[in-house]
């Protein structure tokens, strides 16, 4: 039984940092949408490459930012939450 | 003669003491790593603890490296600047003349002219923020990667933020969050808390990402080098041999373009919120106001 318990929480949380992964479609879309729109803009003013450079990454930094949530999320559910949570099962049994 | 000679000597102390806290960390990392097979992604390696009133503190990889790394910007800064003169003309000059420059014109396009004073701590978070990255070149522990030492960065930057919104009195502070409208004030709470939390996020995820990928990619070639070349006689099937160069490739953008690159980004964000901010036209407003008293007074 314990087995079994300990075998649903490593699975459970593996199974949690796939899906909380799927977050990586937003930046995905809206980073290569930002790029795009750069590579437009470099294409009508070839003079203002540098500036629209800077600021396509800044833009893609921030857009990054909900992709970046959820890897944190996923690297704590693989390396830290599987312990804890083994931790907490093995107080509750006692 | 004599004193070119002096010069030349002071030039190798001040590199080689910038040279000290790399090896002392490549010392420490030896000494204190635990024997182990496979790979491992662990968080930073735990030194000692010292016993506080509160609790025990541990005393990590991640802080030793970070402190290594201010002691080796501060010496190679002592190294460029040593021998400069108002002529100019060495070729370290033109590179802190750069550095300067670059920076303060940098802060000037984005903060404005109130806050051209920000250089050197923009220039500083920046150097920190790049030299912490670039560590991981010597097999080292990035501070970056762990989340402790940026969201002190960040709660750094958040102070500052809140000290230039309190610019004109704290009231104007807490009457900046019902604006526009006052049932916005949670979201603006929570938008005022976000800020930190996603400053640091961002640069600890950036970096911990790459060295995971780097990780992971050098286990899967030793496993492929040991697959594809195992019938190789004698040692020669032992030597991973696809290991050797490949993931340095990936290093020059996990390491070297997503370190640089994530420093910038923790510089400008921090220039743009500082910036943004602070009420410049009320804070205009208020100077006039108080000007035009003590003229009063005076009278």
């Amino acid at each position: 039984m314990l087995e079994l318990a300990i075998g649903i929480i490593l699975g459970c949380c593996a199974l949690g940092a796939g899906v909380a992964m799927v977050a990586g479609i937003g930046p995905g879309i809206g980073e290569g949408n930002a790029v795009a729109k750069a590579c437009e803009a470099i294409g009508r003013q070839p003079e203002c490459k540098s500036q629209v450079t800077t600021t396509m990454l800044m833009g893609c930094a921030i857009a990054e930012t909900t992709g970046l949530y959820a890897l944190v999320i996923a690297i704590l559910l693989i390396v830290w939450a599987p312990g804890r949570l083994v931790d907490v099962l093995m107080t509750a049994i006692g | 003669m004599e004193k070119k000679r002096w010069f030349v000597i002071i030039d190798a102390l001040l590199l080689f003491f910038a040279a000290i806290p790399i090896l002392t960390g490549i010392v420490l990392r030896v000494l204190f790593t635990p024997a182990s097979e496979g790979i491992e992604i662990t968080g930073a390696l735990i030194f000692t603890t010292v016993k506080m009133p509160w609790g025990e503190l541990p005393i990590t990889e991640a802080q030793i490296n970070s402190w290594l790394v201010i002691l080796s910007v501060f010496w190679l800064c002592l190294y460029l600047t040593h021998g400069i003169t108002a002529k100019g003309g060495s070729r370290r000059q033109y590179l802190c003349e750069w550095v300067v420059e670059k920076t303060e014109s940098l802060v000037q396009e984005n903060m404005g002219e109130y806050f051209s004073g920000f250089a050197p701590f923009i220039a500083a978070v920046m150097a920190l923020s790049a030299f912490s990255s670039l560590l991981s070149l010597f097999g080292l522990f990035p501070p970056t990667s762990d989340l402790n030492i940026v969201a002190g960065w960040a709660i750094l930057v958040f102070l500052l933020i809140t000290f230039y919104k309190c610019k004109c009195g704290p009231l104007q502070y807490l009457k900046s969050f019902t604006e526009p409208v006052a049932f916005l004030t949670p979201l603006n709470v929570i938008s005022e808390i976000a800020t930190p939390v996603s400053m640091a996020f961002r640069h600890y995820g950036n970096i911990l990402s790459g060295s995971i990928i780097s990780v992971l990619i050098a286990a899967a070639l030793g496993g492929l080098s040991s697959l594809l070349l195992g019938w190789l006689p004698g040692i020669f099937g032992e030597i991973p041999f696809l290991q050797i160069g490949l993931p340095a490739v990936l290093s020059v953008y996990f390491d070297v373009f997503s370190g640089f690159l994530q420093a910038f980004i923790f510089a400008m964000l921090t220039m743009l919120y500082v910036a943004g901010g602070f009420p410049a036209e009320l804070y205009a407003k208020k100077q006039v106001k108080k000007s035009q008293k003590k003229i009063k007074i005076k009278k």
